[in-house]
């Protein structure tokens, strides 16, 4: 039988799980109480936890389930079983793979760009300085701009290439009427998914900048280190939980990006934007195979499942590190 | 700490003109970051003749007229995105605040398995089932209903939720607990008497978060709604014509569909990286 989701998830769940070492605030062990106690507990949680596992779960459940069969939605014919072949299909299929690689890169470099404008951007606002509560509200506010709006308004008011602002902006720097949702499609994707996630990035960095102790800064200027070498050699160290909680809540959010996708670009020009999330997108709307986007979808959550284990064991460790400082 | 009685003049002079040129360093980034947003509102309040043009025109006679085609046939998207944000939300809240104390103030025995469970279905990319659920919302007749959404957004939003509450229950003095505890109090009024009320505020800002994350969410909405459920984020994209002028037109409806989130953001904002941070960060 092939594990469910659920079951790799538990998996990996139980040794990662042993990094997590801050008790709970209990001041009776759990372990020592009555049947009754225990379910009493419990009570509680139920009604949340059946609620995910009912709506999360089941999905996936029902994804597998006809990964293995041939199902068009358009066409009257049952759904009947394949077998493999839908997974043989996705395998040999190099619009999948090249969806897989162009979701790893937007991916990466959305986070990794977003995540170094983050902390430049947190340095400027870690300082005292006229109107900073303004500016701090002028950066994060790309973030809460409605995604589909701001991809529309990128494709239309700020990128076209007739009359967009960006065009104009850099026609003294000899750029001419450049359509840059043609010519660079993925790059333009890509700036606006920085462009959404940076506030993020410079929010949580932020955090971490002004929970650092004033005293050992203090105590390196006294002993004469200069900005680069204490930023070196305090600030980074102390960043890094952040910066890694930053990108991997960055990641999750960011490899699902379809928004930006379908409206600006709708995959285009040609396949040079299609990223995962949009490939199964078009499986089930455009192609109506419902079968083949099952077995692409079990495929990607098994990937993600390998993801999700290296980032689940980061997340422990950033928790305990929260957790023992805060 | 002497080096600050020792600070001589120049020295002071140039530390002020440093901050002065830090300041401009971080304006001038600002307003760039945020010139699309700008660059949006102010093509709104073009007449569309005026917002496709080259050079783009800075100054104009400001008109409403492109807010009023807008608002034209918005109010049913806007209805549906009310509820399904609000009801979603409320939701949230009532499932995740009995689970977040089990989870923290009287923990089950699993207690880290249980949030690691909650975490991981975050993880889960949900367009991998969107055939699946397609046919599931066919098959159970929710297709195009809003309470499908409902649904799927209490499930997207939960784990953030009890992930966050329970930071917030954490840093309840135990001592209150053990009050309430020797006065006999039950878990019902444990929560309600004792810890509700000191957690409010942090309760306030995970509602903002789920109502932000649920009235942007657009991927189920454009793939399980037609008409009778379809919320916001589909009436920007019907509001993009086939052909002719839409500039303006667009900028207005985006502006329109983001206002409401970007004010509950700018309100919120010293709690938005906590929730963010689904409670790690303080």
């Amino acid at each position: 039988m092939i594990p469910s989701a659920v079951h790799l998830m538990r998996e990996f769940r139980v040794t990662v799980l042993e990094d997590l070492a801050v008790p709970p605030r209990a001041e009776v062990r759990p372990r020592g109480l009555s049947r009754r106690e225990r379910w009493l507990r419990r009570l509680p949680l139920l009604p949340a936890l059946i609620y995910v596992i009912v709506v999360t779960q089941i999905p996936f459940l029902v994804t597998l389930w006809y990964s293995f069969q041939s199902y068009f939605w358009n066409s009257p014919a049952p759904a009947r079983f394949t077998g493999f072949s839908n997974y043989t299909t996705v395998f040999t299929n190099p619009a999948f793979r090249g969806a897989l690689v162009r979701s790893v890169v937007m991916t990466a470099t959305a986070v990794i760009v977003a995540m170094i404008l983050g902390v430049a951007f947190a340095l400027l606002l870690d300082r005292k300085f006229l109107g900073r509560g303004v500016v701090r509200t002028l950066i994060i506010t790309p973030f809460l701009v409605m995604p589909a709006a701001a991809a529309l308004v990128w494709a239309g008011p700020m990128l076209d290439p007739n009359f967009g602002l960006l065009n104009y902006l850099l026609a003294p720097f000899g750029v001419h009427h450049v359509a840059w949702l043609s010519t660079h499609a993925l790059g333009s994707v890509i700036v606006v998914m920085i462009w959404e996630w940076t506030p993020f990035m410079t929010l949580i960095v932020l955090a971490g900048l002004q929970s650092q102790p004033p005293e050992t800064l203090e105590a390196a200027k006294v002993d004469g280190a200069g900005a680069l070498a204490t930023f070196r050699e305090l600030t980074l160290p102390h960043l890094r939980p952040y910066i890694e909680l930053g990108i991997l809540l960055g990641s999750i959010y960011l490899v699902n990006v379809f928004d930006q996708v379908r409206l600006m670009t709708n995959g285009g020009p040609g396949t040079s934007t299609t990223n995962l999330p949009f490939y199964l997108y078009q499986q089930v709307n455009n192609a109506f195979d419902i079968g083949g986007a099952a077995a692409a979808g079990v495929i990607t959550v098994i990937l993600t499942i390998v993801v999700a284990t290296f980032a689940l064991r980061l997340f422990a460790r950033v928790f305990q590190f929260e957790e023992a400082t805060g | 700490m002497t080096t600050l009685s020792s600070r001589s003049r120049p020295r002071r002079l140039r530390s002020q003109a440093g901050s002065v040129g830090w300041a401009v360093l971080a304006w001038v980034v600002a307003l760039a970051f945020f010139l699309p947003v700008l660059w949006m509102a102010i093509t709104a309040f073009k007449p569309e003749s005026a917002a496709e043009t080259w050079p783009p025109q800075f100054i104009f006679k400001p008109t409403l007229s492109e807010f009023r085609l807008a608002v034209t046939g918005m109010a049913p998207f806007l209805t549906h995105s009310v509820i399904a944000t609000v009801v979603s939300t409320i939701l949230v809240l009532l499932l995740a605040v009995p689970a977040a104390y089990a989870l923290s103030v009287s923990p089950v025995k699993r207690w880290r398995d249980g949030l690691f469970f909650f975490i991981s279905t975050k993880m889960l990319p949900i367009v991998a089932a969107i055939g699946p659920l397609y046919v599931i919302a066919l098959k159970t007749h929710l297709l195009d209903d809003i309470w499908l959404l409902i649904i799927l957004y209490t499930a997207m939003n939960l784990p953030l939720a009890i992930w966050m509450i329970r930071s917030f229950m954490l840093e309840v003095p135990s001592e209150l607990l053990e009050a309430a505890r020797l006065d006999g109090a039950g878990r019902i009024r444990e929560i309600g008497g004792v810890i509700l009320p000191i957690i409010s505020p942090g309760l306030v800002s995970t509602a903002l978060i789920c109502v932000i994350f649920a009235w942007n969410e657009l991927f189920l909405a454009l793939n399980l709604t037609v008409t009778n459920a379809a919320t916001m984020p589909m009436f920007l994209i019907s509001s993009v014509p086939q052909e002719g002028l839409y500039i303006a037109h667009l900028s207005a409806a985006a502006l329109i569909a983001s206002i409401p989130v970007i004010i509950i953001g700018w309100i919120a904002q010293r709690s938005l990286v906590r929730g963010l941070s689904m409670g790690a960060i303080k």
